[in-house]
């Protein structure tokens, strides 16, 4: 049976309509529909469960000897407070999942790893530490996390608590919200200015209204999954399952600046020294009527060269959007259709992302 | 004038033999934001409870088939640039108008189709 967050009660409350995802009973939207939470992110505020998602603690005196070598971002010289993208490879190159990693100090890292991967990540992680000086914890059923995205973000954070982290990519922990001890980081996945509240499972529900609360004179709302993915599409920010995976080389996913190819050895390295990238990860525009999804298919006249890996209307371009994984020698193809059910839509490609704030 | 409902949230409003079909409003809700309609084509056959045309909204596409029978006469043209009027007021905003030969028995009138929502 699908498992539930600790503010289900709460969205099935505020109308959320609840979906299956990543085994999880989660809302894909509430009665204000996908574009409308969409826009408000965009625009003013909007709050997301990400409680799904799971945490790992690792700490102890290896604990940073041992993330360099399971992870291929460099964690040498990174400062306590800080928060770094990377992903986890395997041997041959292809994806575990993509993570975050916070820094609390030399002996103590926190992971957030994607809720679909979380039981693989924690086998995965336990399996290749035994090397290392290093204690695994997997808190993921006991921490809560909720997004607060958009331009009003900031003042919504600081109607909570006077200490918020300056920094994209900072943290700052043991912040006080109503009593409660939270991490509040400057992340997210919408490419928007935004804030991400780890807090006690228990305690979710009570922090969670405190911030609707706050959100109210901003006229910040609930958002759901729908919005969660049309946001991430827009700022060109990679879904596993879809952008990544086990099948697809970490060299070809256009994010080299989280792969340290200068680092000693880490698992997956000598693959990707060894495998010359085939294919790129781009965004595109459909231009004729229609929306290309995961899946479909990419020509150059009539040979295969590629297939969608995410697509979607933007309902901040009001334009069908693709991100695609497409053979590099065909990137500058003049010709270039997606296959819809049989029809051919011209598209042509474009640089990641579609939708950059001024302000993130 | 009468005014049936399919199993697969169409409505179709008769008058002499020309049927005005749309999604009913229960369909619009469960779709979410529509932002794209391919409409049929005028002169088209269509068999009732086959594919007449989709839409889709931003999480996905949906089929809508034909309550009944017939030629596609007219087609809604204003949906292709605004497709968001279906969820605004799926009642009116209409789909395609079918000069229809037959119209299927299994059709349900609108109690009978509000009943089975509730």
């Amino acid at each position: 049976m699908a498992k539930r967050t600790p503010l289900y009660d709460t969205h099935v409350a505020l109308g959320g309509r609840i979906v299956d995802f990543a085994g999880y009973e989660l809302p894909v939207q509430y009665e204000t529909g996908i574009i409308a939470e969409h826009t408000a992110v965009r625009t003013k505020a909007g709050f997301f469960d990400c409680s799904h998602m799971g945490e790992f603690i690792l700490s102890g005196k290896e604990a940073e000897k041992a993330l360099n070598y399971l992870l291929t971002n460099n964690f040498s010289g990174m400062l306590p407070g800080k928060v770094r993208y990377s992903l986890a490879c395997y041997e041959n190159g292809g994806i575990v999942d993509d993570v975050l990693v916070y820094k609390v100090n030399d002996t103590r890292f926190m992971v957030v790893v994607n809720a679909s991967n979380m039981e693989k990540d924690a086998a995965w992680f336990r399996a290749n530490i035994r090397d290392f000086e290093v204690k695994f914890e997997n808190i993921s059923e006991q921490t809560a996390l909720i997004a607060i995205q958009g331009p009003f973000s900031e003042e919504i954070v600081r109607k909570l608590t006077q200490e918020i982290p300056e920094k994209y990519y900072s943290f700052l922990e043991n912040i006080n919200i109503d009593g409660v001890k939270c991490i509040i980081s400057r992340t997210g996945y919408t490419g928007e200015k935004g804030y991400e509240v780890y807090c006690p499972s228990s305690k979710a529900k009570e922090i969670y209204s405190k911030i609707l609360e706050a959100g109210k004179e901003f006229d910040g709302i609930p958002c759901g999954l729908g919005a969660r993915d049309t946001l991430r599409m827009e700022a060109g920010l990679p879904l596993y399952g879809h952008e990544l995976s086990s099948e697809i080389p970490a060299g070809e996913t256009g994010l080299s600046y989280a792969i340290k190819m200068d680092k000693s050895d880490f698992i997956g390295k000598k693959a990707i020294q060894n495998h010359e990238p085939k294919y790129s990860r781009t965004g595109g525009l459909v231009l004729d009527r229609g929306i290309a999804r995961e899946g479909s298919l990419i020509f150059s006249g009539s040979k295969e060269v590629g297939k969608v890996t995410s697509g979607t209307h933007s309902p901040t371009l009001e334009k069908s959007i693709i991100i695609v994984r497409i053979q590099s020698e065909f990137l500058n193809s003049s010709d270039l259709a997606v296959d819809v059910r049989g029809r051919k839509l011209k598209i042509e490609l474009c640089p990641l992302p579609f939708y950059k704030s001024s302000k993130q | 004038m009468s005014l049936f409902y399919a199993e697969t949230h169409e409505w179709a409003e008769t008058e002499g033999n020309i049927a005005t079909v749309g999604i009913s409003d229960h369909a619009q809700h469960e779709l979410g934001d529509i932002v794209f309609i391919e409409l049929p084509e005028a002169g088209k056959k269509v068999v009732a409870g086959k594919f007449l045309c989709e839409v889709e909204s931003v999480k996905a596409v949906s089929e809508i088939y034909s309550p009944v029978s017939g030629t596609i006469v007219e087609i809604n043209e204003e949906l292709e640039s605004s497709p968001e009027k279906i969820n605004e007021n799926a009642r009116a905003n209409w789909i395609c108008k079918i000069e229809f030969t037959s119209i299927p028995e299994n059709l349900m009138t609108e109690k009978d189709y509000l009943a089975k929502q509730a």
